[in-house]
């Protein structure tokens, strides 16, 4: 097991256009935990993802992702991301696209084994823009898994899910930091962050505004409203 | 505490194919995927084959010259290829978040552009036989010299690396409905006027050194002497400058990302 966190964001400053987007996010996530990063739309998340697989160039401080800095080549090989939307080529089929990805690794997971478990069968030579919204995230998800990662960034990985959908994603994603897999969660479900979670960070214009386990942020109130009282509404 | 989910062991075994496994899977999929887009089909092949049709059998009504005007079709036919499909298809890997999803995995972007030019080069080389043999079909007798091989299959390397590096620039800046019509309509403006498919000599005088200077027109000379028996290395140097030029372009202007 690694003895460094998954992800380390020290003091991370970004700018883009000019105007700074992250301004001093500092937070980390573990091995072996699930760790939710919440915050409204235009809060910086997204930035922050392309900063850790390099994308985005850090303006300002450090971020070290399975030890090694962002970007590089040896960590993005051990990370598996999935993105918030699309993420495919629109004329793929599911099959296609995983037996492609599995093929980028030395080990990666049986595809069909990860078909069933994630129940892709049905439309697994559906052209990718044919899907529905949860059935695309469902195919991004089965790509983030497929090299067997050490460090999973899921963005917003339930949306357009149907309950059934959506609870074997929780159930996979308890499994996953089971196995010793870290774990970054992006959503706007307070929900599934209270349910899942092992640290929560909430961040609010480029910085984080509260953290802590969910049992303490939601001591004396409910994850929505502790997100709402260290946010603001952007029109 | 357990590793596994309904059969799938999850404990973290990350690992990198070799390289060569890499770029020839990306390669593989990328080239499926164009091969398989009507709409590039039809650049790529249908509109090509459609001119060697209406040149080789009715051309000499019109006083076409036989010989080298299936040579400018296989010049359109690259530029099509390496500039129109493949600035489309960028633009849209990047609209759909196609190049930010393969960041992280162990496709390295090195991988990525390899692989691409992999995939381009060998649509580009599929339809160069298929023409040529349609060709060859209807009739096309050409003439070569043996020393302007080298540098035709020199000038189509040279051009096809400046097409795509310029369509890789296009696609890196604009939005990808913006690349599909400005694509298009490159691609038409440079078959009419950038002396792909019209020899320079038949420009008028005032423009003949400037359209002999564009990197389509180089291309389409270097077939057109291919076809005819001349023999004629010029055009190399103006394709050299021009891969110079659109690589430092193309470096400057590409983003991953929309």
């Amino acid at each position: 097991m690694s003895v460094h966190p998954a992800l380390s964001v020290d003091g991370l400053e970004v700018s883009l256009g000019g105007r700074p987007v992250l301004r001093g996010l500092t937070f980390t996530a573990n091995p072996g935990e699930v760790t939710a990063l919440l915050g409204p739309n235009g809060a910086g998340k997204t930035t922050t993802i392309r900063v850790m697989t390099g994308l985005l160039p850090v303006g300002a401080g450090t971020v070290e992702v399975l030890g090694r800095p962002a970007g590089d080549p040896a960590a993005l090989t051990r990370l598996g991301l999935m993105p918030q939307a699309t993420g495919a080529w629109s004329g793929i089929r599911p099959v296609e696209l995983l037996r492609y990805l599995a093929s980028l690794y030395t080990r990666p997971q049986p595809v069909d084994a990860l078909v069933d478990a994630l129940a892709l069968g049905s439309f697994l030579r559906t052209p990718y823009r044919r899907l529905s919204g949860g059935q695309q995230q469902a195919v991004n998800l089965a790509g983030a898994l497929i090299g067997r990662p050490e460090f999973v960034l899921l963005d917003e990985p339930t949306a357009g899910m149907d309950p059934h959908a959506r609870r074997r994603t929780w159930a996979l994603i308890r499994a996953l930091a089971g196995a010793g897999v870290g774990v970054l969660l992006t959503t706007h479900a307070m929900d599934e962050a209270a349910e899942l979670a092992d640290r929560v960070w909430i961040m609010d214009g480029g910085r984080i505004t509260i953290s802590g386990t969910v049992a303490d942020l939601t001591a004396g109130a409910s994850l929505e409203d502790v997100f709402v009282a260290h946010t603001q509404e952007r029109s | 505490m357990s590793t596994t989910f309904d059969g799938l062991d999850l404990s973290p075994a990350p690992g990198a194919a070799p390289r060569g496994r890499r770029v020839l899977r990306h390669a593989a999929v990328e080239a499926t995927l164009m091969v398989r887009n009507g709409e590039q089909l039809i650049l790529a092949l249908v509109i090509p084959f459609g001119l060697l049709i209406a040149g080789l059998l009715f051309g000499e009504r019109v006083g076409l010259d036989q010989t080298v005007f299936p040579a400018s079709v296989l010049g359109l036919a690259l530029w099509s290829t390496t500039f129109t499909s493949l600035a489309i298809t960028t633009g849209f890997e990047r609209r759909y978040g196609v190049l930010e999803r393969l960041v992280a995995t162990p496709l390295t972007r090195g991988d990525l552009v390899t692989g691409k030019a992999l995939a381009s080069g060998s649509v580009a080389l599929g339809q160069v036989i298929v023409l040529t043999i349609a060709a060859f079909a209807l009739g096309w007798r050409p003439e070569p010299a043996p020393a302007q091989i080298p540098i035709a299959i020199a000038a189509g390397l040279l051009a096809a690396t400046t097409f795509a590096c310029f369509a890789l620039a296009l696609a890196g800046r604009l939005r990808a409905e913006a690349t599909l019509g400005l694509a298009n309509l490159i691609y038409l403006v440079v078959a009419v006027a950038g002396g792909l498919v019209i020899p320079v000599a038949a420009y008028p005088a005032w423009a003949q050194p400037a359209v002999g200077l564009l990197p389509s027109a180089a291309l389409g000379e270097t077939l057109r002497a291919l076809a005819s028996g001349l023999v004629d290395p010029f055009p190399l140097v103006v394709l050299a400058a021009w891969l110079a030029a659109s690589l430092v372009i193309a470096r400057k202007a590409f983003r991953w990302t929309s």
